[in-house]
């Protein structure tokens, strides 16, 4: 039988689906504010967008406050160890059933390429949308800062949307990265009860003997 | 001891409470119904009990006690007819400009002069300074009975008169004793009487302003419902010595003052929207602020023109005028509300309702095509008066505007608009004879020029603000009619600025559009070689 590890804190799930809820929310409220679609109805749209936005900061400085204080920041730390093993398991392993090279434990919860793809993430999306965001938000206010002559509203929202297709792209390719655990759904499990399970594939033992 | 300090306590807050109470008594208790807002009863003016032959025996009278009232309203528009725009030169006013309704004043006072603040008003050389032709009734009539009937040159007819002479029609005189003793405020039925009816009729002319603007609910007209604001068109257009602010000649395009005050006067026209609710009046939503830098309130809170079930005329084609009945009278055709759409003496006609403005970028000044400019037939459209603007020039706020589409007469060798000898009894005018060289020669006579001969129609537009007839917030305009790509965005044709949800860069979306197209084709792809190479293990 396969051993449980509790790798997913009840704040960690609760900060995961909130963000995601977040997020989607901003998705889709941001590209009817962009003119994509029709849905809410821009005002609804921008009204929700901005409340999202809100929220979102303030989950996130509660969040910043638990990765320093519980030390879980360190998951995000860079490595190019391993990096390699993980791209030939995404291009080739995973087809050829091969065991996948690395090893969920507590202290390292995320894959090489998680790493850099979270870090990537943290320190160019995340600034390229907040940043033009919240200067779009309080486009009202540029004329009292002086800055109104030196800053153009069709920049600002030019980033912000290059911004949110980035992180859309991020999205989908997230979503599909779930589906790569021992089953289908182990990893979107784990995320919501906390417990991964590990898979007897792991040990090279079991996958022998089948 | 908490016995005494719970006494004390309660004390306290009764000795601050029982002169609270007392205060609560009203202030001003509502007026009973027998106080009297005038400190004047005219009814009890002896000089006023007399009766009047004429509009002048009437002024005469008024000018005994209101020695400089005729002084005032001669420094008005509406008794000279004239403006000269500072800002562009020209001379403009009802006495000079050419329009594409019933195109000009001049040769056609008899009709037009009926809107005149003055009596007697024959031509455009009326005498300026007389006092005594200032027509004080028709601004401040109480009854409704005033009235200044079409070809007496706006005068009122103060006993039954054939008209016109022997054609047996007999205008009824009117009391005009009893209408001076009811004098009062103005109303806005002494405004509309002239301003709704603007263009020949109901509605014709602005559009924003027609007489559902009497009695309007609250949807039409916020600030004039009685369950609304109740304001007559004097409430913002607050005269000071008879002087009327809020003009379309030089209209205030941007307004960048704090609230009027009492007994400050911060503003120049305190007939625009921020003389009152200022530079941020959006309290709930404060997003909708950051619109009033560049948007004019009109645009978001007049959703539309000729909202009151009164159609409004949008376009006027001179040139198909001219055709008679089987009886060789003019020829009247009727849609089936019973509006004129084609009538042999003015030719045909388009109404609308409830339309839809068109936009642009306006900085307050109108460029008008005057009776001397010269036109270029390969221009058309001319434009009647052009607003102008631009969205750099610091000074242009985006504008809703009526444009009122014409065909009019020009001289084709003169290259000027016409001017057009259209009512009378005799045999130039146009309405009585459809003779337009003859009407055209009379015109231009009548304002000391020569016409050519040779005439042709010409396509010209006017502009008009929308600006009246502001509907509640909950009816204003929704974001997503500008914020929109779609052809029929209100602010399609905006140029300069950019309008998130209208505008984007092709290339952006192409980029993104790659980007989440690769991240969802890339998964599925995965996916498919994934669902693929375990069923060949099996």
């Amino acid at each position: 039988m396969s051993n449980r590890i509790y790798i997913y804190k009840r704040y960690e799930r609760f900060w995961h689906w909130s963000q995601a809820l977040l997020i989607i929310t901003m998705m889709i409220t941001g590209f009817e504010v962009h003119g994509s679609y029709l849905l809410l109805g821009f005002k609804k749209a921008v009204q929700l967008h901005t409340l999202a936005a809100w929220t979102l900061l303030t989950l996130w400085a509660f969040t910043i406050f638990w990765q320093f204080t519980t030390g879980e920041w360190r998951q995000y730390l860079p490595s190019l160890k391993n990096v390699g093993a993980m791209i030939k398991y995404y291009t080739v392993g995973i087809f050829t059933n091969a065991p996948h090279p690395f090893k969920k434990t507590v202290s390292q919860k995320h894959n090489p390429l998680q790493r850099l793809a979270y870090l990537a993430l943290l320190a160019f999306i995340s600034p390229l949308i907040w940043g033009s965001g919240l200067f779009y938000l309080f486009y009202g206010d540029w004329a009292r800062l002086g800055i109104d002559k030196s800053l153009s509203l069709e920049v600002i929202a030019s980033l912000h949307v290059l911004g949110a297709y980035m992180i859309t792209a991020f999205f989908f390719i997230h979503v599909y990265l779930t589906t790569t655990g021992h089953t289908v759904f182990a990893h979107i499990k784990a995320m919501i009860t906390g417990w991964e399970e590990e898979d007897d594939h792991h040990q090279p033992q079991a996958a022998k003997s089948r | 001891m908490n016995f005494i300090k719970y006494t004390l306590a309660t004390i306290a807050a009764l000795a601050l409470i029982a002169p609270a109470q007392a205060n609560n008594a009203p202030e001003n208790p509502k007026p009973s119904p027998k106080l009297l807002k005038s400190t004047a009863d005219h009814s009890k003016f002896k000089e006023l009990q007399q009766t009047f032959n004429s509009g002048p025996e009437v002024t005469k009278v008024c000018l005994s006690c209101h020695t400089e009232a005729a002084k005032q309203v001669h420094m008005t528009k509406h008794w000279t007819w004239e403006y000269r725009n500072p800002e562009t030169n020209q001379l403009l006013g009802k006495k000079h400009v050419i329009n594409n309704f019933c195109t000009s004043t001049a040769s056609n006072y008899g009709f037009c002069a009926t809107c005149h603040i003055g009596y007697g008003t024959e031509n455009q050389h009326f005498d300026l300074t007389s006092e005594t032709n200032v027509d004080c009734l028709v601004c401040h009539d109480q009854t409704g009975k005033y009235k200044k009937p079409s070809g007496f040159f706006g005068s009122p007819v103060a006993k039954d008169t054939e008209f016109p002479p022997g054609s047996g029609k007999i205008v009824k005189g009117i009391n005009l004793a009893e209408i001076a003793q009811k004098i009062g405020k103005t109303r806005r039925q002494n405004c509309g009487g002239c301003h709704y009816n603007g263009g020949g009729g109901d509605g014709v002319k602005h559009g924003d302003l027609d007489s559902t603007l009497d009695n309007p609910d609250k949807d039409l007209d916020v600030h004039m419902s009685a369950d609304g604001g109740n304001f007559t068109c004097a409430t913002c257009h607050k005269t000071d010595g008879h002087q009327v602010p809020g003009s379309r000649y030089a209209p205030t395009a941007m307004d960048k003052g704090s609230p009027e005050i009492r007994g400050k006067h911060g503003h120049d026209n305190p007939s625009t929207c921020q003389s009152c609710h200022g530079q941020a009046p959006h309290k709930k939503e404060a997003k909708l602020n950051t619109h009033t830098a560049k948007v004019a309130c009109q645009t978001c809170h007049i959703p539309a023109f000729a909202r009151g079930d009164v159609p409004t005329k949008m376009s006027w084609d001179w040139s198909t005028a001219g055709k008679r009945d089987k009886d060789g009278k003019p020829l009247v055709i009727k849609n089936e509300e019973g509006h004129t759409t084609y009538i042999g003496t003015k030719g045909d006609f388009v109404y609308g309702e409830n339309v839809r403005p068109e936009y642009l970028w306006f900085n307050g000044t109108v460029k008008y095509t005057l009776a001397d400019d010269k036109i270029d037939k390969a221009n058309e459209p001319i434009f009647i008066n052009k607003f102008e603007g631009s969205p750099d020039d610091g000074k242009s706020m985006i504008w809703p505007v009526k444009v009122f589409k014409g065909k009019q007469p020009y001289d084709v060798e003169n290259k000027t608009l016409t001017t057009n000898h259209l009512a009378g009894a005799d045999d130039s005018a146009y309405w009585t004879n459809l003779d337009w060289p003859k009407a055209l020669h009379a015109g231009a006579a009548s304002v000391g020029k020569t016409f050519s001969g040779k005439y042709d129609f010409i396509e010209t537009r006017g502009m008009w603000p929308i600006t009246h007839m502001v509907a509640p917030k909950d009816k204003a305009v929704p974001c997503q009619e500008c914020h929109t790509r779609a052809d029929d965005g209100r602010l399609k044709s905006i140029t300069g600025v950019y309008i998130p949800g209208r505008d984007t860069k092709g290339w952006l979306d192409l980029l993104g559009g790659l980007m989440i197209a690769g991240a969802i084709g890339g998964g599925l792809l995965h996916g498919v070689v994934r669902i693929a190479t375990r069923r060949k293990e099996k």
